[in-house]
């Protein structure tokens, strides 16, 4: 089983060190982290993507709550809006490049450089189309893939605030 | 003002009295500041003695300690004291130096990461790089060490950092977003739990050193009596109850008493206030307690359902909660389970076979006991520890300090220098194993320097010996490395080296006697060493990974 945590913290050196490292201690398993400031510059926001049974999500979300520089933990897994960003180099030549061109816009992905032999390409959505898109470009020739990994909001009026 | 002279000044507005450390080129600042302070600094020969030390003065007295260590090997040297004081929920502040903020991550001399290094074993640490955060930092360390579910926080002080020019304007209070302990308990589980016990028919306390840290022995004593029910402690809740109180079944799991598990397992409900359930107090977990709903109490909520199922969960502090808690019992008396219980007390009791021509170390204890009741006792690790947590009947709290978590030896000896030096007039003994001794000897040198006159009893088997029992039991009496084979080696005469008071005792009849004379010595400290059987072993036992029903014990 998945889950979805949103974790605001303070925006100090050393809080991601100690949130990767209390994962590591207790044997969590984390699938994908993703931080990035928030709409005040003293806190960020962490989505951390984290794979067990409700009791290993209990005792994440209760650890994590531990931390002093800490503020908020949220379950995001149901009701949200989630994204994800990858940016995927694939080669290309004349024959093909029309053909990925065609994909990327099914994908709703674009172009965002373009070389002599290659396309880099930038896609957004959930994790299921983005891997589905990957499958897709790998017959062309994957050079290389980022991926910012899942961050995640919940629907509705509701914020996760201090 | 200089920063040192504002850390300084930082400590004694937070009321220490006593740091213990070693000082090195980077905090030479902060100790430079220290010289012309009130509050003594008592200079340990190891800075884990100094960390061990801050954490037993912490345990005995309930304040915070507070330990010094300069950059490098000496904050590396507290690692195994912080970690102690975080698996036993210990209030200690550990102040570190630091290179300069310009060389950190040079590998410059000394340096060392300790803010890294300590992260997951301290409740919060911090590296100082701007000194205008340096006295919002030491106000919010002392706070966090002590409130809530207590800990150690380190502060790492780079070099230049305490020569900075600074305001002296200390904070009077702490916000902190993201610290926010819940003391009060939520009333409706309070009523759930209170309509569970009064539905119950066998009911048992487990007191856990929760109890002790949130001062809540007059409350948990009256409820369990309230009830009634018996109660059974972990070994860091030993005092929670006085174990001389008639509802007391002293400690519980693996070197518990008999009476003590067969309570637990067959009970049919589990009042846990500040206990952990640890794998030593619970035995197998899936065999635990079998037929027991469970009500947990505790300040800290990561800790309720991490090991055991719990039916009512109640997050805040044990001393408000069972406060309230026990507004709503009613006195029922349930006959069958007292006579079963009381059964169980009288069929197996604790017990070893006298000797007159070896020294038992049970017996020592009960001696020990004996004399002296009233004593803080500290324990090293092993068998030491076991019988001390068999034999001395603790009643009442912070007199027994022992590394209940972390397991660590060299411990002791260490602990009870920080409870003497808190309570001078008070008789403080280290109940020791020959192995565990030697991890912290060095320590006997601050004693006697500081007049520090701590009572020594090394229970010297000449053997790691809880390694060795377990090698007998269940590894065929094959005795890897567990030999301590050293019978020219005199105690008495190392004590002689260092200036303390040295006695060796082979006798039974000697025991006594050698004892009395020591605890009338007040003015240094003596170690004694009494040469016990050596095969003597620890019993009952529950073995790693079975229930706690399932008993090892030697007839007598």
């Amino acid at each position: 089983m998945r889950h979805t945590i949103a974790v605001l913290v303070e925006n100090k050196p050393g809080v991601l060190a100690r949130v990767a490292g209390l994962f590591r201690r207790r044997g969590f398993n984390i699938e994908s982290l993703a931080v990035g400031t928030t709409e005040r510059e003293d806190l960020s926001r962490m989505t951390i993507v984290v794979s067990g049974d409700d009791f290993v999500l209990e005792q994440v979300m209760k650890q994590l709550n531990k931390l002093i520089e800490v503020i908020k933990v949220s379950d995001v897994s149901k009701n949200s809006v989630e994204r994800e960003l990858v940016l995927i180099k694939v080669a290309a030549n004349p024959q093909n490049r029309g053909e990925i061109i065609e994909i990327a816009s099914i994908f709703r992905g674009r172009i965002v450089d373009v070389a002599r032999d290659s396309f880099v390409i930038e896609v957004t959505g959930d994790e299921d189309k983005i891997n589905a898109f990957i499958d897709l470009m790998r017959q062309y020739g994957i050079k290389e893939v980022a991926r910012t990994g899942k961050i995640s909001m919940q629907r509705g009026s509701k914020a996760l605030q201090v | 003002m200089r920063a040192a002279d504002a850390i300084v000044k930082a400590l004694e507005k937070e009321g220490v009295k006593h740091i213990f450390g070693i000082p090195g080129g980077a905090i030479i600042e902060v100790y430079d500041a220290l010289f012309d302070s009130e509050i003594r600094h008592i200079l340990t020969r190891h800075e884990q003695a100094a960390v061990h030390a801050a954490d037993g003065y912490a345990r005995a007295t309930g304040k915070t300690g507070v330990a010094f260590a300069t950059s490098g090997p000496g904050a590396t040297n507290t690692v195994t004291g912080i970690a102690t004081a975080y698996m036993d929920s210990s209030p200690v502040v550990v102040m570190t130096g630091q290179v300069a903020r310009s060389l950190i991550g040079n590998d410059a001399f000394q340096e060392a990461d300790i803010a890294g290094i300590t992260m997951p074993i301290t409740k919060h640490n911090y590296l100082v790089t701007d000194e205008k955060q340096l006295l919002k930092i030491i106000k919010e360390a002392f706070h966090i060490a002590s409130t809530g579910r207590p800990g150690p926080v380190l502060i790492d002080l780079p070099k230049d950092v305490t020569l900075a020019d600074i305001e002296f304007d200390y904070p009077e209070k702490v916000d902190l977003m993201g610290y926010k302990p819940k003391y009060v308990g939520h009333p409706r589980q309070i009523k759930r739990a209170a309509e569970l016990i009064m539905q119950a028919e066998r009911p048992v306390i487990m007191a856990g050193g929760g109890v002790i840290l949130s001062n809540a022995t007059e409350e948990l004593t009256k409820l369990a009596e309230t009830i009634p029910a018996y109660v059974v402690t972990s070994l860091m809740g030993k005092g929670a109850i006085p174990e001389t109180h008639p509802l007391s079944l002293g400690f519980v799991g693996m070197h518990g008493a008999k009476y003590a598990n067969y309570a637990v397992q067959e009970s049919d409900l589990i009042i846990a206030v500040g206990i952990r359930f640890s794998d030593r107090s619970t035995g197998r977990l899936s065999s635990f307690a079998p037929y027991a709903k469970v009500i947990h109490i505790d300040v800290d909520p990561a800790e309720i359902g991490k090991n055991v199922r719990v039916d009512v969960p109640i997050v805040g502090d044990a001393k408000l909660i069972l406060r309230e808690l026990i507004r709503f019992i009613q006195y029922k008396q349930r006959k069958e389970w007292e006579e079963k219980v009381e059964g169980w007390r009288k069929a197996y009791p604790l017990r070893y076979r006298k000797d007159d021509e070896r020294v038992k170390p049970q017996y020592v204890i009960e001696k020990i006991y004996e004399l002296q009741p009233d004593a803080i006792v500290t324990t090293e690790v092993g068998q030491n520890q076991m019988w001390a947590a068999q034999y001395f009947k603790v009643h009442y709290p912070r007199q027994f300090i022992t590394s209940g978590g972390l397991g660590t030896m060299g411990f002791g000896f260490p602990a009870a220098m920080g409870a003497k030096v808190a309570f001078p007039e008070k008789t403080v003994v280290d109940i020791a194993g020959d192995g565990s001794f030697l991890m912290n000897i060095q320590e006997l040198a601050t004693c006697v320097d500081f007049g520090i006159a701590v009572k020594v009893v090394i229970l010297n088997n000449m053997f790691l010996g809880m390694v060795r029992q377990w090698q007998e039991l269940f590894y065929d009496e094959r005795y890897s490395a567990t030999c301590l084979r050293c019978k020219e080696m005199s105690f008495e005469k190392i004590a002689e080296g260092f200036g303390a008071i040295g006695m060796t005792v082979e006798r039974p009849s000697e025991v006594e006697d050698t004892l009395k004379e020591a605890f009338e010595i007040d003015d240094a400290p003596v170690i004694m060493d009494f040469r016990v059987d050596r095969l003597e072993n620890v019993y009952p036992m529950v073995p790693a990974g079975a229930a706690l029903n399932e008993i090892i014990d030697k007839e007598v």
